[in-house]
């Protein structure tokens, strides 16, 4: 019991998640700062920050529904905690893996999104209503493409479990080559779900404020901005596992900093995407999802399967 | 299924959008934009009221700070009208010198735009790129006049400060610095994906639009509108020096782009032109502290279109009235026709394109009603005959000029 509560809260829960995901976010800013010609902020300013919107006075607009305004922040953060605990860290398995968890990441991932929406549904203000239905509208274009892309190298491995996927890919290391149009499509698919640019616009600063975010304040905004970087390393760390799977065959030292040099270089990869595009507008961004990414997406799926096909 | 509602959403006075706060009232439906109501006035700020109150020399500096961006601008433009009424002769070097700050100027204010723009369709790289270029056009101001924004260039009857060939030099070395970048974001602007995107289409004024709403500056010329004060009406030393007007068929906001970093192309020719026939000789000829009574209108082709500035004297140190048209008033109706049926995301970047400046607009009027004095409403052509007959009373006849402007119109 204490074993796992300590796996849940501290290692790599809870703690170690939030830690990590406020580095990854230093190192997004940092980057993308230093891509920008600025200097950038100091490696403790996401903690600074985080500490500070605790510390803050909470507002809770006067015509919000109180229960879902408060629920949905935490609703966010335990989906993408929980999705942490199913990723394969240093070795093939992870702690509570089971035949089907991608589908399960997938799916948790799925929430924060959700929660923003009603979140900024039940804030009630008109922009985060006009943010969080286009965080939902934007839900539905990147989402296939992403799925698809994912599930077509967990094709190639013949298992829906994460773990097998590693061990897979760790007996024949050189067939992730094969995946890389699906490691690209879900790059960009990724960007979607973090609201980055191009696809910040669910929170597009200049037209409607913060977007779901804009009644938020305190507390609660601190764990909206913790669950975006949480999102984001959880994420970034599924792209490392599916379409980068090496590092796990050494001892755990090893293979914990290969995990970490991974999902830095994924969040890296997303900095260095949003730096050079501008913000699409939402119909150009459902276009372009259903245009390029879901045919490439269908595109890694036909050569998995015909590549499967020859092998067996 | 029920049917989408239209609601309206407050851009402004405060939002994050715009750098300025102005009232905007959108009517949406969706994401669709129905309609847009511009309340002007917010940022009344009495500079009109306060020329009258202060001398000449004062009103300089009051003028100047009418805009953040293009000071200069107000400053020449009020300047050569009181110049007109004294009847005071500048001398070349002084008007070389003031040419020479307002291509400076406009550089600024083109980089700032772009960033802004940049921001505003969410490409922030573009903001910090060309807003660290913009630096070195801020220094090189810095090093002419002394000030990155408000330069205090300007005194009635020529400039203040003379430029020496050290400086000369290194306004050379920055310019060459700067186009080698100017044409890094041509090429950016004109090439990247995203942002033609987001521009080429969005805010779309059509040529007959843009004559018909009296578009001025980019925003006209990037409807083919060929109309520069600089060479239809040449001020200062823009007579001497060769230039081209820059005009672009797309009407959109990619053509106000193209215009804009086109334009920057020519500043930095006619700023290498200005140093190198800059003439010697004094930069400036005293001026009375007394202007005599009489009343002018002076033009500028400011960054953001033609600048209109009315003075008028009454043999005194002060004005009795000074009357500022800055061009953002003249662009604004067309930012509600380029709005129309357009999505809520276009609409930072349509705000911005005509690159607006709100509190060098804003103008309040209060009516006072007295309710024993009788009033009547009269109608347009009633109201155009009775301004004929003004003006007829007064020595100018419009009737001539109203010919011309008909035969232009129908052509």
């Amino acid at each position: 019991m204490i074993k796992e509560l300590f796996y849940i809260l501290v290692f790599p829960g809870f703690l170690f998640l939030s830690t990590i995901s406020l580095l990854a976010e230093y190192v997004d800013r940092k980057l993308y700062a230093r891509l920008q010609n600025r200097i950038g902020p100091p490696w403790f300013q996401p903690f600074a920050d985080i500490i500070k919107l605790i510390a803050k006075e909470e507002v809770t607009p006067a015509q919000a529904n109180p229960k879902m305004f408060h629920l949905a922040p935490l609703f966010a953060l335990s989906a993408t905690v929980t999705a942490f605990l199913y990723i394969p860290l240093w070795k093939a398995g992870s702690l509570f893996s089971f035949n089907g968890d991608v589908i399960m990441i997938l799916y948790l991932l799925t929430i924060p999104t959700l929660a923003f929406f009603i979140g900024g549904w039940y804030s009630t203000s008109l922009f985060a209503r006009l943010g969080s239905v286009r965080a939902v509208t934007q839900l539905f274009a990147y989402e296939v493409p992403l799925f698809m892309s994912i599930l077509a190298s967990a094709l190639l491995a013949n298992s829906w479990s994460l773990a097998d996927i590693v061990i897979f890919y760790g007996q024949h290391p050189w067939y992730w080559l094969f995946n890389l149009i699906g490691f690209a499509v879900s790059l960009i698919a990724l960007l979607g779900k973090l609201e980055k640019a191009p696809f910040d616009i669910p929170e597009a600063e200049t037209e409607i404020v913060a977007g779901a975010f804009t009644e938020y304040s305190g507390k609660l905004l601190a764990f909206l901005r913790l669950c975006i970087d949480i999102e984001m390393v959880v994420g970034a760390a599924v792209l490392a596992a599916v379409f980068l799977p090496f590092g796990y065959s050494f001892n755990p030292f090893i293979g914990f900093g290969f995990f970490i040099i991974k999902v830095l270089f994924v969040v890296a990869l997303l900095s260095l995407l949003r730096t050079i595009v501008a913000r699409l507008r939402i119909d150009q961004m459902i276009d372009f999802c259903w245009k390029y990414l879901v045919p490439f997406s269908l595109l890694q799926l036909v050569i998995n399967l015909i590549i499967k096909g020859v092998l067996q | 299924m029920p049917k989408s509602k239209k609601f309206n959403i407050p851009m402004g006075p405060q939002h994050p959008a715009l750098k300025e706060p102005e009232g905007f009232s959108v009517a949406l439906k969706g994401e669709k934009i129905l309609g847009v109501e511009i309340r002007l006035g917010y940022n009344h700020r009495g500079i009109e009221k306060a020329c009258e109150q202060n001398t000449y020399i004062q009103d300089l500096y009051l003028i100047e700070r009418v805009c953040g961006i293009c000071s200069h601008t107000h400053a020449t433009c009020f300047v050569q009208a009181v110049e007109e009424i004294a009847g005071l002769q500048v001398p070349r070097r002084g008007l070389y010198l003031r040419t020479l700050i307002a291509e400076l100027e406009r550089i600024h204010s083109h980089l700032l735009w772009l960033g802004v723009a940049g921001h505003e369709i969410g490409f922030d790289t573009l903001l910090m790129y060309s807003w660290r270029d913009r630096e070195i056009v801020m220094d090189t101001l810095a090093l002419l006049t002394g000030n990155r924004v408000n330069y205090g260039m300007n005194t009635i009857g020529g400039v203040r400060h003379d430029i020496t060939p050290a400086q000369s030099k290194e306004v050379l070395k920055a310019i060459d610095l700067l186009e080698e970048r100017t044409k890094y974001y041509i090429e950016v602007a004109t090439q990247e994906t995203t942002i033609i995107k987001r521009l080429s289409g969005v805010g779309v004024v059509s040529y007959d639009d843009a004559l018909r709403l009296e578009a001025v500056g980019p925003t006209g010329r990037a409807s083919g509108l060929d109309r520069d004060v600089r060479r239809d009406d040449p001020y200062a030393a823009y007579g001497e020096l060769s230039f081209n007007v820059i005009t672009d068929n797309h009407c959109d906001v990619f053509g106000r782009t193209i215009v804009r970093v086109k334009e920057l192309m020519e500043s930095y020719k006619m700023i290498r032109q200005i140093i190198k026939n800059m003439p010697d000789g004094p930069i400036a000829v005293k001026a009375p502290r007394k202007i005599p009574a009489g009343e002018a209108v002076s033009r500028y082709e400011a960054p953001r279109g033609e600048d209109v500035h009315y003075v008028k004297a009454n043999g005194s140190e002060m004005p009795e009235r000074v009357k500022v048209r800055a061009p953002t008033l003249a662009n604004i109706q067309v930012v509600k026709h380029m709005l129309k049926d357009r999505y809520l995301a276009d609409m930072p970047i349509v705000i911005a394109a005509i690159d607006p400046c709100f509190s060098c607009t804003d103008r309040m009027i209060n009516i006072e009603y007295d309710s024993n004095k009788k009033s009547e409403v009269i109608n347009w052509a009633t109201l155009h005959e009775y301004s004929l007959k003004w003006h007829r009373d007064r020595g100018v006849d419009f009737s001539k000029l109203n010919k011309q402007f008909q035969r232009r119109m129908s052509i």
